[in-house]
């Protein structure tokens, strides 16, 4: 299969995106996890209700939302383009942000799992050894949620690939710039002709989806392998 | 190395309030399940942490309420060997036992570390994964993991309560020789009488949240009055022999204070000290010397004190040389035999009776 350069471009950013997205989020969803697998507080379904909505919520009105908030004119984006210099409204860095908040979800129910069939048990054993929370959490929890953290992880990942609604609506479509994978197939869908295009990319995208639909899976097994002491 | 404790914690359906002085060796918990046992356990170790109390290890506080002190558990040096091992699935056997050191305040030197290997019989399991070991295997490689932490004291809460009566046979001389060779204090709990009259040098009864009795094993498992917590059938007085000869027709000599025994399946070569445990419900009294008996053992006895139960029967405390018996009667018996204190008579215990798993090192 042949690309084009717009087919390159847009394939390209679509990784980019995708992995900042995932590797940003990833620290924040083991931490959320945690939280919602190990601790009691007054509030945390709220919590757990905040993380999930943007599963539900149409994406064009996390997008908009989006533009409220972290546009050059919101609250936070106005902060950090005077502290920080950085720009997210149709930009790149604002396609990861949408993409990372659209996976956000996922991420954080998959390694919340993972958590939560973790035995706190073990914990207690390594704390009776003289192991502190540091290297409780490195040398036990880390390496038995693995796995998980990594389905969580890929999944994340897939779901920035695919996203689009919040994208489109947050930081435009602009070719090079914030023409993300879905929104190229869009744009080829709207011109005559460009239908060949955007078969192509379309069967990528299956490719990339089906992918890690498969090994998040497989690596949400070895999870439970694990911890069943197999 | 004294652990002395005063608690006191209130849950939804009980509440637990006990004084306990552990001195060095094994201070054995006995109770049912629900006694409280691994609650006492469990706030010594800082796992779990106590409404009301102190405890001091040493003479240093771990828990004091009042002083507002709460050693973290990971800070207190106590080794835990839990009922369900909890090995670390991910690491091999040398990783677990490498998990239990690295975190060792004054780290084992090589040698005594091997000790250890080789007290327990760890040496060719080393590469292998929890998964792949036997219950009574899992269990060795804890007690390994908990005494390269360098622990002060050791705690075991039920340590063979998973395992069958073979894997449960196959471990008891490891924890003797833990016992004997460690200088450890350990707190050992458990529900099984039989590993208690093996290990135990002192002996704390629990019932429902409360101290029943506490004091050294050997006087607390001959007293009558402690019968009702131990239960008709698992109470027995322990005896120290020493093996005298080993006979042709397959029975061993063996001498306690009070005389001499004659009993089948004792393997331990002569000169070995033992702890023989001795059922009460095995013993037969009598009032003068039977004749024409096959029971082969016959001690001459006084009767302590006697404890008439509830239902049918007797618990009768007696002195055999400088130890202790303990024998359960029906009260007709004693009355048609007319026991009383300072009576002298003879108790006689079958030789078969004595299984194996009552003798202990």
């Amino acid at each position: 299969m042949m690309f084009s350069a717009a087919e390159w471009a847009a394939l390209a950013l679509s990784l980019k995106v995708s992995l900042c997205a995932s590797l940003f989020s990833l620290p924040f969803a083991i931490a959320l996890a945690w939280v919602l697998a190990r601790t009691h507080f007054w509030g945390k379904s709220i919590v757990s209700a905040l993380v999930h909505l943007p599963l539900v919520l149409p994406p064009v009105v996390t997008g908009y939302g989006l533009l409220l908030v972290f546009g050059r004119q919101g609250v936070i984006g106005g902060f950090l383009e005077t502290h920080f210099g950085l720009i997210l409204a149709f930009r790149w860095t604002g396609a990861a942000l949408a993409a990372a908040i659209m996976g956000f979800p996922l991420m954080v129910r998959v390694i919340q799992l993972a958590i939560e069939a973790l035995d706190p048990k073990l914990e207690e054993a390594a704390k009776t050894l003289g192991a502190g929370w540091g290297a409780r959490f490195v040398l036990i929890v880390l390496p038995l949620i693995a796995p998980g953290i990594l389905a969580g992880g890929i999944l994340g990942f897939a779901k920035a690939m695919g996203e689009f609604g919040a994208t489109i609506t947050f930081v435009a479509n602009i070719p090079g710039q914030t023409q993300t994978l879905p929104s190229a197939i869009y744009a080829f869908l709207q011109v005559p002709g460009g239908e060949a295009s955007a078969l192509r990319l379309v069967t990528l995208s299956v490719i990339v989806a089906l992918g890690a639909v498969f090994i998040s899976d497989w690596l949400g097994r070895q999870v439970a392998n694990r911890i069943r002491e197999k | 190395m004294t652990l002395e404790l005063s608690l006191s914690h209130h849950f939804e359906t009980f509440s637990l309030q006990v004084d306990i002085q552990a001195s060095p060796g094994v201070t054995a918990l006995f109770g049912r399940s629900g006694a409280g046992k691994t609650t006492v356990a469990q706030a010594v170790s800082g796992l779990l942490t106590p409404q009301q109390g102190r405890i001091t290890l040493a003479g240093s506080v771990l828990f004091d309420r009042n002083l507002g002190i709460n050693i973290a558990p990971n800070k207190r040096r106590i080794g835990y060997v839990f009922q369900d091992g909890r090995l670390f699935p991910h690491m091999s056997v040398a990783g677990n036992l490498r998990f239990g050191k690295q975190f060792a305040t004054n780290p084992l030197d090589p040698k005594n570390e091997q000790r250890i290997i080789d007290m327990l019989g760890l040496g060719h399991m080393l590469a292998r994964r929890p998964g792949t070991l036997s219950g009574g295997e899992k269990q060795r490689v804890a007690i390994g993991r908990a005494l390269l932490s360098d622990p002060r004291m050791l705690i075991m809460d039920e340590p063979l309560a998973a395992l069958d009566t073979g894997r449960k046979a196959e471990i008891l001389p490891y924890l003797e020789r833990l016992r004997d060779e460690a200088a450890l204090p350990i707190l050992y709990i458990s529900h099984a009488m039989d590993e208690i009259a093996r290990l135990a040098d002192t002996l704390v009864l629990l019932k429902a949240g409360r101290v029943m009795r506490a004091g050294p094993a050997v006087d607390i498992l001959a007293d009558p009055a402690a019968v009702p917590f131990i239960g008709v059938r698992h109470a027995g007085a322990v005896l120290m022999a020493t093996v005298m000869a080993h006979h042709t027709d397959g029975l061993c000599q063996l001498s306690v204070s009070g005389g001499m025994l004659h009993l089948p399946g004792v393997t331990a070569p002569v000169g070995e000290q033992l702890r023989l445990r001795v059922l009460a419900q095995d013993i037969i009294l009598a009032t003068a010397r039977p004749q024409h008996l096959s029971a082969l053992n016959i001690l001459p006895a006084v009767v302590t004190s006697l404890r008439f139960g509830d239902g049918p029967g007797v618990a009768v405390g007696l002195r055999v040389g400088q130890e202790q018996l303990l024998a359960r009667i029906t009260k007709r018996s004693a009355n048609e035999l007319d026991l009383s204190e300072g009576r002298q008579c003879f108790a006689i215990l079958k030789a078969t009776t004595v299984s194996r798993d009552s003798i202990g090192q």
